[in-house]
């Protein structure tokens, strides 16, 4: 599809669109700790945001949000985050992902885990949201796509 | 062949719907996953959470304590799962890096 034949309607209502639904996502990814919600879902809202936006203003101006090529080390970003953090306990005498040796000062043990669990949660969002926007991204450019 | 088959599948779809039957009511507190002690008299994993999740982490949702705090580790393994996923799809995808 060339740029001249997109509709100016679903341009600018997925423009308007995308800010408001990353906004909800990262409330989805730090409401996780109150109600439904975490890494999973909020990663894959901040998915569909982008997607949006490569399928409605085309992939070269939506590489301005999300480049094509970030997918694959973004992804692995965050899962380099989830493990480091389990690493971190572990290099600071605990156990793997054993909260309560993480290196925040004056925060109870209870506050320790609630932190861990939200430094986690931004890994798996990251990686989530990183992996889904590669998929669409190789299956536009592989063997198959134009 | 497909005959056989298709009876096979009806019979094990039975064998699924009656094996439903005795399963205990959803939510249900006498459930064997909401016991404290199991059958044979070892500790149940659900009322152990249940009780000690909101002191362990300040955190008011169980479900997430459960996710990332004590089965951590697991979900650590479906984030690689995910990555996994995405590694492989640019491998046999993308033509040339």
């Amino acid at each position: 599809m060339t740029s001249s034949s997109r509709n100016p309607i679903l341009i600018t209502a997925s423009r308007l669109l995308a800010p408001f639904i990353q906004l909800f996502a990262l409330y989805v990814i730090f409401h996780g700790h109150f109600g439904p919600g975490g890494g999973f879902q909020g990663g894959a809202m901040l998915a569909a945001s982008i997607l949006m936006l490569r399928l409605s203003v085309g992939a070269e101006r939506s590489e301005l949000k999300f480049r094509k090529s970030w997918g694959t080390p973004v992804g692995a970003l965050g899962a380099l985050i989830f493990a480091g953090t389990g690493l971190l306990t572990l290099l600071l005498g605990g156990r793997f992902l054993e909260y309560h040796y993480l290196p925040f000062p004056d925060l109870s043990r209870a506050d320790l885990h609630s932190a861990g669990i939200l430094l986690i949660e931004v890994g798996v969002s990251l990686a989530v949201m990183a992996v889904l926007v590669a998929i669409y991204d190789d299956i536009m450019e592989g063997p198959g796509g134009n | 062949m497909r005959k056989i088959s298709l009876i096979a599948l009806v019979l094990f779809g039975a064998l699924l719907l009656y094996a439903s039957s005795g399963l205990p009511g959803h939510g249900d507190p006498d459930g064997p996953s909401h016991r404290e002690r199991s059958r044979v008299g070892s500790p149940v994993a659900a009322a152990h959470y249940i009780r000690h999740a909101q002191g362990d982490a300040a955190s008011p949702n169980i479900v997430t304590v459960v996710l990332a705090d004590y089965r951590g580790f697991d979900t650590l393994g479906e984030t690689i799962v995910v990555l996994t996923a995405g590694l492989v799809c640019t491998l046999i995808l993308r033509r040339s890096p």
